[in-house]
């Protein structure tokens, strides 16, 4: 049996190590643009290790009873008649209950911290309509633009509505996504922290337009945000 | 057999029922029957037609011929109840209530002597059985080949040879058939043969139910591809069919509202007719705690469906209403709530997903405690995390809304409970392996798809756990990621425990024995293109591809490319399994009773079994899974007392 349980820890660690190089080998995540994206990126990680962890014991119990308890399909004889063990049951419903709540106080933690606004975040309203996005910046006399232009650092509160159906407002690089409901205003936040251009891209099925509604993001620094809103009001 | 002698005290006893006063072609055309089915589905047709018209010219409304509420009078609820009465679905109940000799126990309607009385109205729930599994793997089949055309259409950045209407409607169907023509009823074909088996009934509680919501089922499939001729095509907004988008589509689109209610309708009354079954029709013996866990999955599985269902009849009803009658449930201008539509369609469609894998969680526990030779770990708590399952699956359902704008305190209690079904699904998993540990474990292929079930359900529910916290589920919602964990779900889990259960039951269903080679190759082909084709969705979707779109950014596109060549893998796999089962059901090797000599009912009887279950009533004695226990007995046949049918 010691000789059995070294070899079980021995596979466990193998599938282990061949998961852990597939999550972190690809980049599974876009590169981070907002300190939201931060957040939610943190809680990926903590996600990920824990399943790992329960992929890689579940995997291996597997492969090692196959591997050591099988059998030809014409054996006559029965297994031991175990019919369970209390203590082991009570462990595999707590364990899994602690990890869970975890996940669930760090993802509430988190989801609290990413729908706090700071004081007099830019106000930006984005409209849906089939298929296109309107950007309308009520701080600067809405100044009104198919393409979003964010300054870097600078927390943004998008308000948005739509005109017809069901849109969904998303920045991959942002990590956030929110719906654009007719008949209601949704709001989410942003800040975003490097400067470049991104795609604003409809998440929701919306249409026979749906897969080419999309936008371009661009986070520039504050002084060419400043330079860019006086040259749209003009 | 007892039944023969059965019929003929019968025939003589009320020969007017048994021999019909008309010649072969009267009854051809007026018997039950699929011609008599197809005719009165036309007239039927006709006077629903004439229905809509003479009223709309009776009050002066024009115009008079408004196809648009035709067709969904007409063509989808006046023909099928047409060829229900048709095909003879209501022929004894319309004989009681209008006073024409029945006979309470005329079984003429029950069991198949040839292959022709697979397309008639059947009482016999192995037939019954049969009839499900066939018709699903059929839609199977066809949701199968709608996926390969759009993935083929995928391969590429851009629009190669699909518009972007026959895309979102090939996406929707594929959606639609798979869930509601497939895993739903294919569940309930393999439980409609094994259950009253398995509770060592003669039949179902109610055979003749049970034969209606059978074929309720063609009537949805049909509905659901026939929408693929309506004008502007096919209902195009996803299987979720959201509001407001779904009110302004073409006719298509009522094609899925009123074909949800038929499927809806077929599971709502099978479902009852199995609460009812195993509440009332078990062997002496067999108490809740005897019962096999297939039982308890189904048992669970059918108060969810019961509770569920009529939800998302609503949703679709109310949906149809906004498009044909002018009221605004879901219309903002008119006062309507956008968000409604979701809560009460998401209120069914999150349990529906435990109505797609509780009966898999039964039958893989079947398989692997038979397979390894050994009791199933923790019967009880096997049992009970189904009823866990059970209550925490109606808490959950706005964990589908946490970036659709609902109420933001709903969020966080949403997750908690999302991820507390983890707890009960992990003591599941957890048990199976335990099952496995120091068994004997034979490796044949209902053990090789439960394996494999263990697997993958373990991926796609950790990454249902990355999707239950709100804040990675705000960046993942409405991805490829979505994409890939429900197809871990679906596929990897339910789809691999139909195929385990279909090999498993095989012998038993058919009398014969499938190809063991081909079912491993089946099984191999299908594990590993299953993983290449969606394994890979998890990258793509969180990298940035939105699900439900025909163009994509070219950063995707060798990825997409590969999984589009997997997916053509994984549907050739299926031609195997195909060939195993048509060519092992024609000639394959005549099977024993009990090849895998397992404990549980079904197995104690013939195979296929007699006409009427069990010759001699059951008696259980002990749990079904005593593997290993010197002398333990699941049943013991009361012999020298024949069983009195009384169905």
């Amino acid at each position: 049996m010691r000789k059995g349980t070294v070899q079980l820890v021995a596979i466990a660690v193998v599938i282990g190590v061949l998961v852990t190089l597939v999550a972190v080998l690809f980049q599974w995540l876009p590169t981070s643009a907002s300190e939201e994206f931060d957040r939610i990126q943190d809680i990926y990680w903590f996600a990920t290790i824990i399943s790992i962890g329960i992929f890689s014991l579940v995997a291996a119990v597997v492969v090692y009873s196959v591997w050591k308890w099988r059998v030809p399909v014409d054996d006559d004889a029965d297994g031991p008649p175990i019919h369970g063990h209390t203590g082991l049951e009570i462990v595999w419903t707590a364990v899994p209950a602690i990890l869970v709540i975890a996940i669930g106080i760090a993802s509430a933690v988190v989801l609290s911290e990413n729908g706090q606004a700071g004081e007099r975040p830019l106000e930006v309203e984005a409209v849906g309509q089939q298929f296109t996005w309107k950007f309308v910046y009520s701080d600067y006399d809405d100044v009104t633009s198919g393409e979003l232009v964010l300054p870097v650092g600078r927390e943004a509160r998008f308000t948005m509505r739509s005109v017809d159906v069901i849109h969904s407002f998303w920045v991959p690089n942002f990590g956030q996504k929110q719906d654009a409901v007719p008949g209601i205003e949704t709001t989410i936040l942003v800040t975003p922290k490097r400067t470049g251009e991104f795609a604003v891209i409809c998440a929701e099925l919306c249409g026979l337009g749906h897969a080419t509604m999309r936008a371009k993001a661009r986070v520039v620094t504050q002084s060419e945000f400043d330079a860019w809103v006086k040259e749209q009001a003009a | 057999m007892t039944t023969t002698q059965h019929d003929a005290s019968r025939v003589e006893a009320y020969p007017e029922h048994f021999e019909p006063p008309h010649g072969p072609t009267w009854r051809l055309v007026f018997g039950p029957g699929l011609v008599r089915g197809v005719w009165m589905a036309g007239l039927f047709f006709l006077l629903g037609m004439l229905l809509v018209a003479g009223l709309r010219w009776w009050w002066g409304w024009d115009p008079v011929w408004l196809w648009d509420v035709i067709w969904p009078i007409a063509g989808m609820v006046t023909a099928p109840i047409g060829f229900l009465g048709g095909i003879g679905a209501f022929d004894y109940w319309l004989y009681y209530i209008s006073g024409r000799p029945t006979v309470l126990e005329d079984h003429s309607g029950h069991g198949a002597r040839s292959w022709k009385d697979y397309f008639r109205v059947n009482t016999d729930h192995k037939v019954i059985g049969i009839q499900y599994l066939v018709t699903t793997f059929t839609f199977f089949a066809i949701g199968g080949l709608m996926a390969m055309f759009f993935r083929a259409e995928l391969a590429q950045p851009g629009l190669q040879f699909l518009d972007s209407q026959s895309f979102n409607g090939l996406v929707s169907a594929h959606a639609t058939l798979m869930i509601f023509l497939f895993i739903i009823p294919a569940f309930a074909g393999i439980a409609n043969f094994v259950v009253p088996l398995m509770l060592g009934a003669p039949d179902m509680a109610f055979p003749r139910l049970n034969a209606l919501s059978y074929w309720l089922l063609p009537i949805a499939g049909v509905m659901f591809l026939a929408s693929f001729l309506a004008p502007g095509g096919s209902f195009a907004t996803g299987w979720t069919g959201y509001a407001p988008l779904a009110e302004g589509q073409p006719l298509g689109q009522t094609f899925f509202n009123m074909g949800v209610q038929w499927a809806g309708a077929s599971s709502v009354m099978t479902a009852l007719n199995f609460l009812v079954t195993i509440i009332t029709m078990r062997a002496p013996g067999m108490t809740f705690w005897r019962m096999p866990l297939l039982v308890w999955a189904n048992f669970t599985t059918s108060l969810l469906v019961v509770i569920a269902t009529p939800f998302i009849a609503g949703s679709q009803f109310f949906v149809m209403f906004d498009r044909i009658m002018h009221t605004s449930f879901f219309i903002p201008e008119g006062g309507g709530y956008v968000l409604g539509y979701q809560h009460i369609f998401w209120f069914y469609s999150h349990p529906a997903v435990y109505i797609m894998m509780l009966p898999g969680f039964g039958i893989v526990s079947e398989v692997i405690s038979s397979m390894s030779r050994k009791p199933i770990f923790g019967y009880r708590l096997m049992a009970l995390s189904l009823v866990g399952i059970l209550f925490l699956g109606f808490s959950v359902w706005a964990h589908h809304m946490f970036v659709a704008g609902m109420a933001d305190w709903l969020r966080v209690p949403m997750m908690i409970t999302t991820l507390l079904i983890a707890i009960p699904t992990g003591i599941k998993v957890f048990s199976w392996i335990a099952t496995l540990w120091r068994g004997r474990i034979r490796l044949t292929t209902p053990m090789l798809f439960a394996l494999g079930f263990v697997t993958m359900f373990v991926i796609g529910g950790l990454s249902g756990i990355y999707l239950g916290s709100v804040p990675i589920d705000i960046a993942a919602s409405d991805t490829y990621f979505i994409v890939a964990h429900i197809h871990y779900v679906l596929f990897g889990g339910s789809v691999f425990t139909i195929f385990a259960g279909i090999y498993f039951w095989f012998p038993k269903m058919t009398g014969r024995m499938y190809d063991e080679r081909l079912g491993k190759v089946h099984f191999w082909l299908t594990f590993v293109s299953f993983n290449a084709t969606f394994f890979p969705m998890h990258y793509v979707g969180l990298r940035g591809m939105p699900r439900r779109v025909f163009d994509y950014d070219e950063a995707f596109g060798d990825l997409n490319f590969v999984i589009t060549i997997a997916s053509f893998v994984l549907g050739a796999s299926f031609v195997v399994f195909v060939y195993n089962m048509v060519q092992s059901w024609v000639r394959g090797p005549v099977a024993d009773a009990n090849p895998w000599r397992a404990h549980s009912l079904e197995w104690q009887v013939s195979s296929p079994p007699p006409i009427f279950n069990f010759d001699e009533i059951p008696q259980v004695v002990g749990g079904p899974y005593e593997y290993g226990v010197p002398g333990a007995r699941h049943a013991v046949m009361r012999s020298g007392e024949p069983r009195e049918v009384h169905v």
